[in-house]
């Protein structure tokens, strides 16, 4: 192959990279044996810092060792007999030569020393400078700068480049950033109102300590722990794993030091004295696949998950491709074929072979100790008062139509009865006194599913109950109710409202309250003496057309009813779900080689391997007579002093926040990979995570108070020259949301979200034929009640037939780890968030939120408040325009289709006041706004 | 020049890096990128974002624009369908020999079973002379329209993997498969229709899923999309009940304005490919619904395929599959099921086996028939096989049956590039390996993309560190087969 004139700039640099380390095996290795004695005893004067450099020699650079110096040189590849370097650490007889000087308490060079400097030079004074897995360095800051570190390293390139940034995103901008970043939710109303007086440290310390946060954080640790609620392959049975979810969540909430982390995961099991909870974490490694396919073998694919487990550890605390080394020594990085087989030592002696193994039982809450609080639920008090029937006289309603009495002294409505229609009764009792009244309302096969009320769902609006005696109004102090629609209390039949009143039908987490008798009580203020007067009580539903209550009894009490006192909730026995965690066998299994990564094939010649860490990467694993475990490895993992571990996940957390990490190729720290753009940064911050404790919450908080975080997004024309990438940072960059928050924003701009936290998965609604692909039909079980409304992340995820709203927006399948997810940008989401009838139920749950919260408010201001609730802005004049337009054009539209409006509409919009159009001219503004990029792109 | 094109040209260069970055084409440092730039510039595709589907040049001379893929899922029995062997007939319930039993695995083979012969007549068809079974007599008439490739070989014998390894050279599911490969290098022809289409016949969906079309690690720009065979196409393709074509078209185009303000307000790219993905999934709603549509095709088609219209099946799917590629659409691919022939219920040789012949034989060749009757076949690739073969031993259920078998098998090709009434690899007496002509998945991929303009070791997509491709580390073109 012919090379262009270009590639032989580079062959001194590739050849030691083609060559490999194999070349140098049995050699001094410089970053083990030459690094620390010249960094301890040389680098201080003779290393990078320009300033402190003495006689302009720099020995921590090749070229700067092998420099003339004027008829000499420090180092003399192969001749150390030649090399200044060795003679200077040797002159113990001239004071004024002797290095390092007797004076700067540096010690002298021992013997050893001296003889591993001389072996090395003449060996050619090797160089390796891969920069990755050299110590994390002490990064300082000058003193003289107060503002953020983070803004120094940046700031200083920026200056460099002479590039000015842009300036901090609009306030708006910002607060949804740190919300939609640190919680993957939405601002509320009322934290956008209270932005400015909170500020924002304040501000950064609720998101941090919020329950959401080890959510939003989790999730993307469950990318690289390739969590998935089935065994993948063909089959794809169920599996329980939620208890690790519900693990991974609590430890980042209570920010559990990421060396524990690390530990707890990777080895909970082997803990002395392990708790539940860490025996939980080791669920980790559990997340690989099994085939559970007829005829499989079992050998073949547990190799598989032991060969998983090694590459998942790899990527995702060394940011290695030790894949490549399964089959090869790998080509770039200093990792051999042998040593992949010592980290797969490590993995390889546990019981589960392509089966489930060793499981822990979890209740629901164990983990995460968040077990709800019980809800008190209203007694219903009436038992213990003594109710009396009435005899009514004059039923009628305002339309004309007859109540009709029943056998058991109820009244019927009846079915021409006019819309809004009110009823007027008149009730005759024996009671001399009467403190109290009572209204049931009963179900009855002819009203729509069975009632109580005439809409077709069997709901009413009761919006206003009045009592007279002899035609003066009876003065109510209260009334209560054994069940209220929420939003729709008891109470609303008092006010002066039309359009408060009791409801009953919809938002009860228990079917038993729907369509079913239910009452409310009226308590008089003062009781009062009848005197043989009827009591006339008038019924009102002004709210919605045919919302009327279709059946009811009246009864009376002499005496007041005690208030309503709180039962218990109903206990709900907590599900239980067999988490499969990590379990060692009692004697290792011996691993080989496997040839050409083959497992049919080990090589057995070249012997047992027994499990080590990889030579380049410090520190070396400690010796031990015992043959070291997943333990060992861990810990090695989160020593100190191995300095990838905490670059990369440090980078990995700054990846999240800017869309690229500092070192762009997150996954390849090896020579191939990028090198950071903020060297300096990246160890800053690195031995910042390690020297605070591996607080991971102290990370996010120093990167999201800095200004470099809080810099406009908007693109910069002016850069497309210098840094068209945005490598430098000036300004923010947008980042579309991750698939479960696309879900979560639309859940939280229409109100509906559920927050609850943890626990076994949920089914949302999906549409049919989703397993028509699959080999195995899925038994998805549509969730009611608020599982309907959790977020994404909790959606029962099968590997083979992923939700599709989560595939269309890159969540990845799960069949490896990820550690960073594309981000496509395709049709298919377009159609999604377009026509998926769960995001029409979300934008007609935001467009009732509108009409809710805003009852006769016009269409600029739900226009705004729909900004608000979904952009966390307020429109721009242009947007308001458009929306306003496209309203109107909408409205026009199906004023004259009222049966399509009437499709748009919801039940709950219609029984409102607007026409039927205009509210569904809103549902269409409010898909609009949740169709922008805007909506699903953190700015 | 209006605003947009303004503001679209001074993204222009931005908007490649960008996507540079996240396709992962990114290399290392900039000196390598510049180096490796000028060494690979030529054969990696270079991919508008906004538009990434757009159709591009392959770095080499194609002979193949479009490929249809017929994959036959559960695999087909190569010896009640292609392979004639009067040896294994004569030593009928013997047991086999030994030499060729060592070192072999088995799905569900115990080791006692004896030679099952060729349980079906085989007659020699055409100029070319090829041996086909009673159970495939449509197939006479494309004998000598096609490549035969009686010495397939892979490399796993389970469903799941073997489907996996033959759709992304991988047995693990992550891989891109290779239809997510051929819209990476080539992009799609069609800009209101997926450039990689999926469909699916026969009593249940293939083993491995989703995993089969996926886009692993590329962009999923490029995974295919799974019509559907009743209903509506792709999901959610349909508006929301109320919304009419006109009132949809005022909901895209607000969507648009909103966008395009958010657009010029900020000045990020992606909004620009937003703002095409909207129009095309508004182009998608009536486009989808036309390609499904058969009226318009003549009964005569109708006929030669055996498609009932308003009736989902292998045959319409065929039928589908040429419409499709009809409209430029890149890659089809086809499973039908269910081929698992290991005997006992539903898996039988005799009744179930026919089912599912008779289900698959007539419209497998009118496509090609029809695609060569328009000209189509000039340009077209269409591949048919299972994803291994079948033992020459009986396996012993309810009923004898055929295991899995990896070593020998029989898939064929036709179409664009490649030679006719060509038989290509012979395998031994009794069909349990191959002797001559062998072609292993990895083969069939590396001729599967020169065929379609490419260097199987130079369409890479780097991953984690890798350059990762279809054919991993192995691959020959099959250079005996083409024309």
């Amino acid at each position: 192959m012919a090379l262009p004139v270009e590639m032989f700039r580079f062959l001194p640099f590739l050849l030691p990279l083609l060559l490999g380390p194999s070349t140098f095996s049995q050699e001094i290795q410089f970053n083990r044996d030459i690094r620390p004695i010249l960094s301890d005893k040389c680098f201080l004067c003779h290393g990078p810092d320009e300033k402190k450099r003495k006689a302009d020699l720099r020995l921590d650079q090749r070229d700067g060792a092998l420099a003339d110096l004027g008829g000499y040189a420090a180092v003399v590849p192969g001749m150390p007999d030649e090399s200044e370097l060795l003679a200077r650490v040797l002159a113990h007889e001239d004071p004024s030569e002797l290095m390092p000087p007797p004076d700067s308490n540096r010690g002298q060079l021992t013997t050893g020393e001296v003889s591993l400097l001389r072996r090395w030079i003449k060996q050619g004074a090797p160089y390796q400078s891969h920069w990755a897995f050299e110590p994390v360095a002490d990064v300082r800051v000058p003193e003289s700068w107060s503002n953020n570190p983070v803004d120094y390293f940046v700031e200083k390139r920026l200056k460099e480049s002479g590039i000015t940034p842009s300036g901090p995103a609009d306030s708006e901008t910002l607060l949804r950033r740190l919300s939609l970043d640190l919680t993957g939710l939405l601002p509320s109303l009322e934290e956008q109102q209270s932005f400015p007086d909170a500020g924002l440290e304040s501000t950064v310390d609720r998101l941090l300590a919020s329950p959401h946060f080890g959510e939003r954080w989790g999730r993307h640790w469950l990318d690289q722990a390739r969590y998935a609620d089935s065994h993948g392959y063909s089959i794809d049975g169920d599996r329980q794993m939620w208890p690790f979810r519900d693990w991974v969540i609590k430890a980042l909430n209570d920010d559990l030091p990421f060396d524990q982390f690390t530990i707890e995961q990777l080895a909970g099991d082997l803990l002395p004295n392990r708790t539940k909870a860490q025996h939980v974490a080791s669920a980790f490694h559990r997340n690989t696949l099994i085939n559970q396919e007829g005829g499989s073998d079992r050998e073949q694919f547990r190799v598989e998950s032991v060969i998983d487990r090694v590459n998942t550890t790899g990527a995702v605390w060394l940011g290695l491709t030790v894949g490549c080394a399964q089959c090869h020594t790998h080509k770039f990085d200093p990792i051999t074929q042998r040593e992949y087989y010592q980290l797969f030592a490590f993995f390889n002696n546990t019981e589960d072979a392509n089966s489930t193994g060793a499981t822990v039982e979890v209740e629901e809450y164990e983990i995460l100790g968040n077990t709800p609080e019980a809800t008190p639920v209203k007694t219903f008090p009436s038992t213990r008062a003594k109710w009396n029937p009435v005899r009514y006289r004059n039923p009628v309603t305002s339309s004309g139509k007859p109540l009709h009495l029943q056998k058991d002294n109820s009244l019927l409505v009846d079915k021409a009865a006019g819309r809004n229609d009110s009823y007027s009764v008149q009730a005759t009792t024996y009671l001399d006194r009467v403190a109290a009244l009572r209204l049931r309302v009963l179900p009855d096969k002819s009203l729509p599913r069975n009632g109580p009320g005439t809409a077709a769902n069997g709901n009413f609006v009761l919006t206003k109950l009045r009592i007279q005696s002899r035609g003066k109004p009876i003065a109510i102090s209260h009334a209560f109710a054994d069940h209220e629609q929420p939003g729709y209390p008891i109470a609303g039949t008092l006010d002066q409202d039309a359009k408060s009143g009791w409801a009953i039908n919809v938002g009860g987490t228990r079917k038993a309250d729907m369509n079913a008798p239910h009452e409310a009580v009226f308590v008089f203020r003062e009781p009062l003496e009848t005197k043989g007067e009827p009591l006339e009580v008038t019924m009102e539903h002004t709210l919605n057309e045919s919302y009327l209550v279709g059946r009811f009894a009246i009864e009376l009490s002499p005496t007041v009813p005690p208030a309503p006192a709180p039962k218990p909730a109903e206990i709900v026995k907590p599900r239980k779900g067999r988490v499969m965690v990590m379990k060692e066998l009692p004697k290792p299994r011996s691993t080989f080689l496997f040839t050409r990564g083959d497992f049919t094939r080990p090589h057995k010649e070249s012997g047992e391997i027994a499990p080590d860490t990889l030579s380049q990467i410090r520190p070396a694993l400690g010796e031990s007579r015992e043959r070291p475990t997943r333990l060992e490895l861990a810990r090695w993992l989160v020593h100190p002093e191995n300095p990838l571990t905490p670059r990369v996940t440090v980078n990995r957390i700054w990846m999240r926040y800017f869309g690229r990490g500092l070192v762009e190729t997150e996954e390849d720290f090896g020579t191939q990979g990028s090198p950071p753009s903020h060297p300096g940064l990246l160890d800053y911050l690195s031995h910042r995570f390690v020297a605070e404790g591996w607080s991971t919450k102290k990370i996010h908080r120093l990167i999201v108070t800095s200004k470099t975080y809080q810099r406009s997004s908007h693109a910069r024309p002016d850069l497309v020259e210098v840094d068209p990438g945005n490598y430098l940072l000036a300004h923010q960059n947008r980042i579309r949301l991750d698939a479960e928050i696309v879900r979560d924003a639309a859940l939280c701009a229409s109100g509906l979200l559920a927050p609850k936290i943890g626990g076994p998965g949920v089914y949302p609604p999906q549409p049919p034929d989703i397993y028509a692909f699959t080999q195995s039909r899925k038994n998805w079980k549509t969730s009611t009640g608020e599982d309907r409304y959790r977020r994404g992340m909790y959606i029962f995820f099968y590997r083979s037939a992923p939700y599709p709203l989560l595939q269309t927006f890159d969540a990845p399948d799960f069949q490896t780890t990820c550690t960073r997810r594309v981000n496509s940008n395709t049709p298919l989401q377009a159609l999604t968030v377009a026509n998926d009838p769960a995001f029409l139920e979300l934008a007609q749950g935001l467009t009732e939120r509108l009409l809710r919260e805003l009852p006769s408010a016009d269409i600029t201001a739900r226009i705004k408040r729909a900004y608000q609730l979904a952009l966390s802005r307020i429109p721009s004049e242009v947007e308001h325009k458009l929306l306003t337009d496209y309203f109107e054009a909408q409205a026009a539209d199906f004023a004259n289709d009222a049966v399509a409006a009437g499709k748009l509409a919801t039940p709950a919009m219609k029984a409102g006041p607007e026409s039927y159009a205009r509210s569904a001219a809103l549902v269409c503004v409010a898909r609009a706004i949740l169709n922008t990029d805007n909506f699903i792109t953190r700015e | 020049m209006n605003d947009h094109d303004h503001v679209k040209n001074w993204l222009a260069e931005p908007t490649r890096r960008h996507f540079f970055r996240d396709c992962g084409v990114g290399l290392g440092t900039i000196a390598l990128n510049s180096l490796l730039g000028q060494l690979q510039a030529r054969h990696l595709p270079v991919i508008d974002p906004a538009q990434p589907m757009d159709a591009r040049i392959p770095p080499l001379q194609a002979k193949a624009k479009n490929v249809i893929f017929l994959h036959m899922a559960g695999a087909p029995s190569q010896l009640e369908l292609f392979e004639d062997k009067p040896k294994l007939r004569e030593f009928h319930g013997k047991t086999p020999p030994k030499s060729l039993m060592e070192g072999k695995r088995f799905a569900f083979l115990k080791g006692n079973e004896t030679l099952l012969g060729n349980s079906r007549p085989f007659l020699r068809h055409g100029q070319c002379g090829m041996s086909l079974s009673d159970q495939i007599p449509h197939h006479r008439k494309i004998v000598d329209e096609v490549v035969w490739l009686r010495g397939m070989t892979t490399d796993v014998f389970n469903h799941g993997p073997a489907k996996l390894f033959m759709n992304t050279g991988f047995q693990a599911p992550g891989r891109p498969s290779m239809g997510s490969w051929i819209t990476y290098g080539l992009g799609s022809e069609n800009n209101s229709l997926p450039g990689f289409v999926v469909l699916q016949s026969g009593p249940r969906g293939p083993r491995a899923g989703n995993s089969l079309w996926a886009s692993g690690f590329l962009p999923t720009s490029f995974q295919g999309v799974p019509f559907r065979g009743k209903g509506d196409p792709i999901l959610h393709l349909r508006s929301p009940e109320g919304m009419t074509r006109k009132r949809e078209r005022r909901f895209y185009d607000a969507v648009g304005a909103l966008n395009r303000a958010r657009l010029e307000a900020t000045g990020d790219p992606e909004i620009l490919t937003r703002l095409n993905a909207y129009e095309m999934a508004y182009r998608m709603q009536s486009s989808a619904p036309e390609l499904m549509d058969l009226s318009k095709e003549s009964s005569r088609t109708l006929d030669l395929y055996g498609v009932t219209p308003g009736q989902p099946s292998y045959a319409s799917n065929c039928l589908l599959a040429r419409r499709l590629v009809e409209r430029g659409v890149r890659f089809v691919q086809l499973y039908h099921s269910n081929w698992d022939s290991h005997g006992g219920p539903g898996e039988t040789l005799s009744k179930d086996f026919e089912k599912v012949c008779k289900s698959a034989d007539q419209a497998s060749a009118a496509l090609v028939l029809d695609l060569k009757e328009r000209g189509m076949l000039e340009d077209t690739l269409v591949i048919w096989g299972g994803e291994f073969g079948r033992t020459p031993m009986g396996e012993n259920r309810k009923t004898t049956g055929r295991d899995h078998h990896i070593d020998a098998f029989t898939m064929w090709m036709a179409g664009a590039g490649l030679k006719k009434g060509y038989i290509h690899g012979e395998t031994d007496e009794l069909g349990f390996g191959v002797v001559n002509g062998k072609v292993h998945v990895h083969d069939l991929h590396a001729t599967l993309l020169h065929l379609l303009g490419f260097d199987h070791e130079r369409l890479t997509y780097r991953f984690q560190g890798r350059d990762f491709r279809l054919t991993d580390v192995h691959g020959r073109v099959v250079n005996e087969i083409l024309a």
